[in-house]
């Protein structure tokens, strides 16, 4: 399972990288994983405020639709663009091409509340057993 | 197959008009007609026929099969009922007509149909009145929440929350974020009850209702949930009862006992109704004394005269959910369905339900991971975990099933099962359909184990074979061009 470094996690499988004061957002591989081959998603608009742990995504897979939930409080930069035309660089590379958006995260002392790899990768072998 | 678009000749006719002999009649004038042909498809009247006579002998149905589609209760609707319903005094009837002058007492036998469904309802459910007006379970869940609103609003209060189960159908979420409600989301536990910390952590006296299903999509009863209807009740929220499992529990508890606000009931399910979709759908909502003066109108009255009459005259209503009074055919066999059946035979449908499921689950339990190891209700879900490790998925069970003439379970659903396959026989199948199905089932384990290709390449059999899912969903072409 893919569980880079350097990157935070919360319990409902989103991911949050930082550069500076913008933090990148996605669903993890795992997450990905879960749902099987996605087909849609559906991005928050560019400027819009959002509150930790508020709905701010819906995936949807030939299996489910789920809600996505942002990390971090903040303010919506960009949207991944790519992702309306191909939906599957989520399931190809979580972490990277398949990011959801960015912030401009308002308040550092939330990242408190999110995993780090190691305690994240714990949690996820805990709920497979 | 080929479409019926495919199958054009330019110039065939079905029916061939001869020439007009009105006297003086003139062609439409121009400004009446389109500006372009309609592009139908010409054949002749053998052509149509044979078309959709083929089509037709593709269909699957419980009429032809095993339908074992967990939660959805594909039970056999009794044929009897179609013909009452077709009965001319009920099927000629203009909705319209008891709504005009003296025209109620021309409608008396339908009113009465009305009237007595809801009293029947009312007296399986526990609920003090019902209204028979949503045109589908969904329908009947907004109605609910719409009532819930207006509860709330009259009193003054300002509710935000609306709470509902990891494990209920997606239509709750949906009806309560529509009616305007946040949605709290109360995880299941390990012991596949709901988690009850949880659930207490979100209780406050912002919360609106609490949406639940009971039995839950689990199949499982929960022993605990007259303590989890007092609890919401201790802040002065509203339960909803999600009746998509009421087919469990006929006659054996009622949700008013337990102490429920509100009730929807999908006739479909429980009530041996054609399914929508395949006919117009009805979900009733039934209510606790506390609502009833906020249900839709019109209600159907009895007067002292023992008439039978519509009345608008209830001003806290939330007014017309839908035209005239429901999907009034339905209601119909419905009522014929639970008159046939009576009291006694209700509550044989729910033993045998409930016996059939278990029947299953105890011969597949060896095969199949159970997630949740205990007696259910109607309906089993297991899990394809252990398939899936040799690249067996549910949804590879499932394409492998329409070869051997199965319906489908229902599979993924509960989102809370991995690989889930939720399988609800129903009280209409006999032990020989089952055991049919459960053998088709183990050999399916044996497969997987020992030759898992002979499974993810179903189905061979159909007149189309496996078809790209995940291409359908994300560029999908809906509509045929020549």
């Amino acid at each position: 399972m893919n569980i880079p470094k350097n990157i935070l996690y919360t319990k409902d499988h989103e991911w949050a990288r930082i550069e500076g004061k913008v933090a990148y957002i996605g669903i993890t591989d795992y997450a990905a994983h879960s749902l099987g081959d996605i087909t849609f998603v559906q991005l928050p608009k560019i400027g819009e405020l959002l509150k930790q742990s508020a709905y701010c995504a819906t995936v949807e897979s030939v299996k489910a639709a789920s809600d996505v939930y942002v990390p971090l409080s903040g303010k919506v930069l960009s949207v991944n663009t790519q992702l309306a035309a191909h939906p599957e660089l989520i399931n190809q590379s979580a972490y990277e091409q398949g990011y959801f958006f960015s912030i401009e995260f308002s308040d550092a002392a939330e990242k408190t509340k999110l995993m780090d790899a190691a305690s994240y990768r714990q949690y996820v072998e805990g709920l497979s057993k | 197959m080929k479409l019926i678009f495919e199958k054009h000749k330019e110039g065939r006719r079905g029916f061939s008009y001869g020439a007009s002999d009105v006297v003086g009649a003139k062609p439409l004038a121009g400004k009446f007609c389109r500006a372009t042909e309609a592009r139908l498809p010409c054949l002749s009247e053998l052509d149509v026929v044979r078309h959709f006579t083929n089509l037709s002998r593709l269909n699957f149905s419980v009429d032809t099969n095993f339908y074992p589609l967990g939660s959805c209760t594909m039970k056999y609707n009794p044929k009897f009922t179609e013909r009452i319903a077709a009965f001319e005094g009920f099927s000629q009837l203009h909705p319209l007509l008891p709504q005009l002058s003296g025209g109620g007492m021309l409608a008396q036998g339908a009113l009465e149909v009305l009237y007595e469904s809801e009293k029947l309802f009312a007296e399986i459910t526990g609920m003090s009145a019902f209204t028979l007006q949503p045109l589908a379970g969904a329908h009947g869940e907004l109605t609910g929440v719409m009532l819930i609103a207006a509860y709330h609003q009259d009193k003054g209060l300002r509710r935000k929350y609306i709470i509902v189960a990891d494990s209920s159908h997606g239509t709750n979420p949906a009806s309560a974020a529509i009616a305007g409600y946040e949605v709290i989301v109360v995880p299941t536990g390990a012991d596949g009850y709901l988690d009850l910390a949880q659930y207490k952590k979100h209780l406050n006296n912002e919360v609106a209702a609490v949406m639940l299903t009971c039995p839950d999509t689990l199949g499982i009863f929960n022993p605990r949930i007259k303590e989890i209807a007092d609890m919401a009740h201790s802040v002065g929220a509203l339960l909803y009862y999600d009746g998509a499992n009421l087919n469990a529990m006929l006659g054996k508890c009622r949700p008013g006992d337990i102490g429920f606000d509100l009730v929807h009931i999908n006739l479909h399910k429980t009530f041996g109704t054609p399914h929508g979709g395949g006919g117009p759908g009805a979900g009733p909502v039934g209510v606790s004394q506390r609502l009833v003066e906020f249900l839709p109108i019109s209600r159907v009255i009895r007067r002292s005269d023992a008439t039978f009459a519509l009345d608008y005259n209830y001003p806290k209503s939330i007014g017309y959910i839908a035209p005239f009074y429901g999907n009034f055919g339905v209601i119909l066999k419905a009522y014929a369905y639970i008159l046939a059946l009576g009291k006694d035979g209700l509550i044989k449908a729910a033993e045998i339900a409930v016996l059939n499921a278990n029947y299953c689950q105890a011969r597949l339990k060896e095969y199949y991971d159970l997630p949740f190891d205990k007696a259910c209700m109607h309906e089993c879900v297991f899990s394809a975990s252990r398939q899936a490790k040799n690249g067996v998925h549910a949804l590879d069970i499932a394409k492998y099933l329409i070869d051997q003439g199965y319906h489908p379970p229902t599979i993924y659903f509960p989102l809370i099962v991995q690989e889930a396959l939720m399988i609800e026989p129903t009280e209409t199948e006999s032990k020989e359909a089952l055991d049919a199905f459960i053998d088709t089932m183990i050999q399916i384990a044996e497969l997987a184990k020992n030759n898992p290709s002979a499974v993810t390449q179903s189905p061979l059999n159909m007149p189309i074979k496996r078809l790209d899912e995940v291409r359908a969903a994300r560029q999908p072409d809906l509509r045929w061009k020549p």
